[in-house]
């Protein structure tokens, strides 16, 4: 055992992980972290929570990973190495790890322009692969990226993200092997519709014996309407949204797009469960916490497992 | 070369409002080349500062001075006699040689005539491109010949990120995405196990002031205290 998390012990035990996410707030605002996370409690196996999402300012993801523990949810600390430098990364992952944070997902985080301060200074002293090669290091050699000694290593599961849609294609998997070989123990996936395109990359990841060397949880968000499926498919960089999915949205009644939105993101989910090469499932309702209930029921993932 | 642009006129006359005798130094080398801060530039400017000071009825006198190159004193030499006629300076050189000409004038106050912005080549006349950061590591070699550090908006080196959006960068659909470019290239030669290796984090050596002195000048230098 790696870190002890919850989510390591679920997908050591083979058990199919379902991991939910939580926006930090705009503000010192507790009750909304607690809020939403009281959606969450016994639906997920661990929870993302985000880092400075979209470049916006939001309350640090290790105090609303903290805030979610004492509502009992197990935390996915993410960290974007557009805010930090490799000082202030170690810093933060120490004091995690101290705290009991127990998982952590690397990012390399969208562009400063994207957000609010398109002034700031992205830092991005390392990148995602190298900020999972210095967590390694810490955990498993007990030492800083410079090469002295910690004293009580951080016991960290650590996650990284991969994006299947990005040409060129056939670099895709060679960059999860590259991850793979820094250290990742988990990924995450984009958000997924093109489900054809998942499958190829699932089969050459397959292929070439990654998933043996690293869980793959499949990224699902449910459209809410079809404004947001454009969206989607126009505007979000990296993200692959067949006109398929726009015509189904639209082939319903107005008041059922949500619903419909929601029976998509069920039947792909059915899909992973029985893809090969695949974990587990990373569902990320974007402001949308309280119907991840509906939907894990709905998606056949609960009860989740005890381990 | 370095690539400038000339400040907005607004702030040029901003800065020297209170000087009646201003000499304005243009520099012969890249500011010049990339028609920021050459001969030409300095007419134009002095120009633009007569007329708007005399239909301000606050008159300003100007001279006009273009060496060969700021940045080395050697050039700044010629400036000499003349300077002390003067109120006030504006260099049109790059950050480096406005701060050598301020440096060699320490009475006389210096105002920057353009805002220096990047090491780049000439893409056709008016048209540069930034090509370096000067990080002090080059990673060229292993990237195919295609800066990471400048032509990446997040200066990844095991890239891309997410965000590579159809052969364009996440910041802008203009933008090439750097990585993209990098796997191209390296595949066309056969060589992508550059990037299949795991590339550590980098070496920054652009974190302080840098001096550098080469191997055969180091025993003259040293008789100066140079290191």
């Amino acid at each position: 055992m790696k870190s002890g998390s919850n989510l390591e012990k679920i997908l050591l035990a083979g058990h199919f992980a379902f991991t939910g996410e939580l926006g930090p707030p705009r503000g010192t605002n507790v009750s909304v972290v607690r809020e939403k996370a009281k959606h969450l409690v016994g639906m997920v196996d661990a929870v993302n929570i985000t880092d400075n999402q979209t470049a916006m300012v939001r309350m640090s993801s290790w105090a609303a990973s903290l805030i979610a523990m004492e509502e009992g949810l197990e935390p996915n600390y993410q960290m974007v190495c557009r805010d930090r430098n490799r000082l202030a990364m170690q810093a933060d992952i120490l004091g995690a790890s101290a705290l009991g944070i127990r998982n952590m997902l690397a990012l390399s985080g969208d562009h400063q322009q994207f957000g609010d301060h398109p002034q700031a200074k992205g830092v991005f002293d390392i990148d995602s692969t190298q900020l999972i090669g210095m967590v390694k290091k810490m955990r498993d050699e007990g030492k800083f990226l410079g090469g002295a000694d910690i004293d009580e290593p951080p016991k960290i599961f650590i996650g990284g993200a991969a994006n299947p849609f990005a040409e060129p294609y056939e670099w895709r998997v060679h960059r999860l092997a590259k991850k793979i070989k820094a250290g990742v123990d988990f990924i995450q996936t984009q958000c997924i519709y093109n489900m054809e395109r998942m499958r190829q990359w699932v089969k050459e990841s397959v292929d070439m014996g990654l998933t043996e060397k690293v869980y793959i949880l499949a990224g699902v968000t449910p459209m809410k309407s079809v404004g947001m499926a454009r969206y989607m498919q126009l505007k979000v960089p990296g993200m692959d949204v067949p006109n398929a999915i726009i015509k189904r949205l639209q082939g319903v009644d107005k008041k059922k797009v949500a619903d419909e939105g929601i029976k998509i993101a069920c039947e792909q989910i059915e899909a992973f469960k029985e893809m090969k090469g695949v974990s587990g499932i990373h569902l990320m309702p974007i402001e949308w916490e309280h119907k991840v209930p509906e939907i894990a029921e709905r998606a056949k993932v609960l009860p989740r497992p005890v381990v | 070369m370095i690539v400038a642009e000339r400040k907005p006129f607004e702030e040029v006359r901003a800065m020297v409002k209170d000087f009646k005798k201003v000499l304005t130094v243009g520099c012969g080398t890249c500011v010049a080349v990339c028609l920021a801060g050459g001969e030409k530039e300095v007419g134009v400017l002095n120009a633009e500062l007569k007329i708007a000071r005399r239909r301000q009825g606050d008159p300003i006198e100007t001279g006009g001075v273009t060496v060969e190159r700021q940045c080395d004193m050697e050039f700044l030499e010629a400036l000499d006699g003349i300077v002390d006629e003067y109120d006030a300076i504006i260099s049109m050189a790059c950050g480096a040689g406005i701060q050598l000409i301020a440096e060699r004038f320490p009475e006389i106050p210096v105002f920057p005539g353009v805002d220096t912005s990047f090491i780049g080549v000439n893409r056709e006349v008016g048209w540069y491109e930034e090509k370096c950061r000067a990080c002090g590591s080059c990673v060229l070699g292993m990237t195919a010949g295609i800066c990471p550090v400048t032509m990446c908006a997040k200066g990844l080196f095991n890239g891309p990120c997410g965000g590579t959006n159809k052969g364009s960068c996440e910041i802008n659909a203009d933008q090439p995405c750097a990585w993209q470019r990098i796997h191209e290239r390296l595949a066309k030669q056969n060589r992508l196990q550059n990037i299949i290796d795991i590339c550590p984090p980098n070496d920054w050596r652009n974190q302080t002031p840098r001096t550098i002195v080469q191997p055969g000048y180091k025993d003259r230098l040293a008789a100066f205290g140079i290191k």
